[in-house]
């Protein structure tokens, strides 16, 4: 089957007062439609640039990327990107927000969307509130439910929750879960949490210290709905971590 | 807010000090022609009597809003065009940094050069007096909006002048409001010293005839008062617009 998504050789370089640092070298992997793959690495190691270069909003030097067989030169609304930080529009109150990508729909489908999609992330009763009236997790649940308004194939999700306490975090991975559960999404996310991987995945790209390369794939094949207590979860959480250089025993002898 | 709770009472106390040393020192003085508070009070109600006092605030509004909103209409745009393309700003930022430091009293000479005495040359002072403001400030509001927000727009397809409208203009609201507000009070301090000159009517000039025409300082500080108590109301209409909810979101949190 055609992959959704096709990275071909995609390289990237910065240039900085200190010289060229390259930050991508020679990635290529495929994304199956539907897919949800995670891409984990040490911090730093261009993870968030290279979501960037997928989604279109900034170009490889090298390389290309390809979604349905068709090159990416510009983001699209086919494929929306959710930051950490939220970007809901300060000055529209979170309906007008919602509606911001909608183009010529008439009014009355723009209120049964709002309706659908403000409902499905937990938010009915606060279609005239503004972004800063909303909490940090609130806000980022309304970010998810502008991006779904424009039913988009693909989501890029750049750690989405990490600015969000623990608790919270975990919530919206379950919300995150059943509202993936309703729209079929080909999701990519970048974390630096193993867990949040493991919970969400597929497969997961563990990405080597910068410049990225792909330093491993993994199939996760455990079955749904997956509980973190699982000890088959565990033991892939240890070996990812000990694949990402950090050994979870304390060795107090050393 | 502090008003909303004690109402205007606690302004009178530092008011009602000042008016007690301002009559003291005068009597103590034993000035013969610098008022006490009362003379000044009775200078003003006298002028106002005579319908003039009216006249020259009136006089003096109107020049102020001529200036300023053919200022507004020029810096705006021209602020924008800065702060949105690099181009722009090169070749515009260096005239604009390069003029913001004359003062518009210095331009006097010229503007009755080119204007004459009338109208023309105050409004043409208080118009270079409100621009640079309102043109540095819009820049900076569409140089400085958060790069997330453009970001989000494109994924959603907006390019152009869509994006702009929708986005960078609304960001940068707020600092062009407050750019506004900055321009309104430099427009006032100007329009009175450019009415000692070049007019026979509005406040500057009540001020300065009051004290060539047999050195009425009572009616001298009486027009300084009403300049302040305007300029106060000014800025009062303008610290609204900041409340609007279409900007209100920049200055909370």
């Amino acid at each position: 089957m055609r992959p959704k998504i096709e990275v071909r050789s995609i390289s990237k370089t910065f240039e900085t007062r200190g010289g060229p640092v390259p930050v991508l070298d020679d990635l290529s992997f495929q994304v199956a439609d539907g897919e949800f793959l995670a891409v984990i690495g040490p911090s730093g190691c261009g993870k968030s640039t290279l979501l960037s270069v997928l989604a279109g909003f900034e170009r490889p030097d090298r390389g290309e990327v390809r979604v349905d067989d068709e090159p990416v030169r510009e983001p699209r609304r086919t494929g929306m990107f959710i930051f950490q930080q939220p970007s809901l529009f300060p000055w529209l109150d979170l309906e007008r927000n919602l509606v911001f990508g909608l183009n010529g729909e008439s009014e009355e489908t723009k209120r049964s969307l709002v309706a659908h999609y403000i409902k499905l992330v937990g938010l009915d009763g606060f279609e005239r509130a503004f972004p800063n009236q909303l909490s940090g997790g609130m806000q980022q649940r309304a970010e998810l439910a502008r991006a779904l308004m424009v039913k988009p194939e693909i989501l890029y999700l750049d750690e989405p929750f990490g600015a969000l306490d623990a608790l919270t975090r975990l919530r919206m991975r379950v919300e995150l879960l059943r509202i993936l559960s309703r729209e079929r999404h080909t999701v990519l996310l970048v974390t630096h949490d193993v867990e949040e991987a493991l919970h969400l995945a597929d497969r997961i790209l563990v990405l080597s210290p910068r410049p990225a390369r792909i330093q491993r794939m993994i199939e996760v094949t455990l079955p749904r709905p997956r509980a973190l207590a699982d000890p088959a979860l565990i033991a892939l959480k240890a070996s990812i971590l000990l694949e990402l250089g950090v050994d979870e025993r304390a060795d107090l002898d050393r | 807010m502090w008003r909303g709770r004690r109402g205007w009472i606690p302004l009178l106390g530092p008011v009602a000090l000042l008016f007690a040393i301002w009559h003291v020192a005068v009597v103590m003085s034993g000035s013969l022609i610098f008022p006490t508070p009362w003379q000044v009070a009775v200078g003003l109600v006298d002028l106002a009597r005579q319908g003039l006092l009216l006249k020259h605030v009136v006089a003096s509004l109107f020049r102020v809003t001529c200036g300023y909103l053919l200022a507004a209409a020029l810096a705006i745009p021209v602020g924008m065009l800065m702060g949105w393309f690099a181009t722009a700003h090169a070749f515009l930022n260096p005239l604009v940094q390069g003029l913001r430091p004359i003062s518009p009293i210095a331009w006097i000479p010229l503007a009755i050069l080119w204007f004459g005495v009338g109208d023309l040359s105050p409004i043409f002072l208080i118009f270079l007096s409100s621009f640079f403001p309102m043109v540095v400030g819009t820049a900076a509001g569409v140089m400085t909006i958060d790069r997330k927000y453009v970001r989000a727009a494109r994924n959603f397809e907006y390019t152009g002048f869509r994006l702009f409208r929708s986005v960078v203009l609304p960001a940068a609201l707020p600092q062009i409001v407050t750019g506004m507000r900055i321009g309104l009070g430099v427009a006032w301090l100007v329009v009175v010293a450019a009415e000692m000159i070049a007019v026979s009517s509005g406040l500057g000039y009540l001020i300065i005839d009051s004290r060539n025409a047999g050195n009425r300082y009572d009616l001298v500080v009486a027009g300084m008062f009403v300049i302040g108590v305007v300029g106060f109301l000014l800025d009062i209409v303008m610290r609204g617009l900041e409340r609007l909810d279409e900007v209100r979101w920049r200055y909370e949190t």
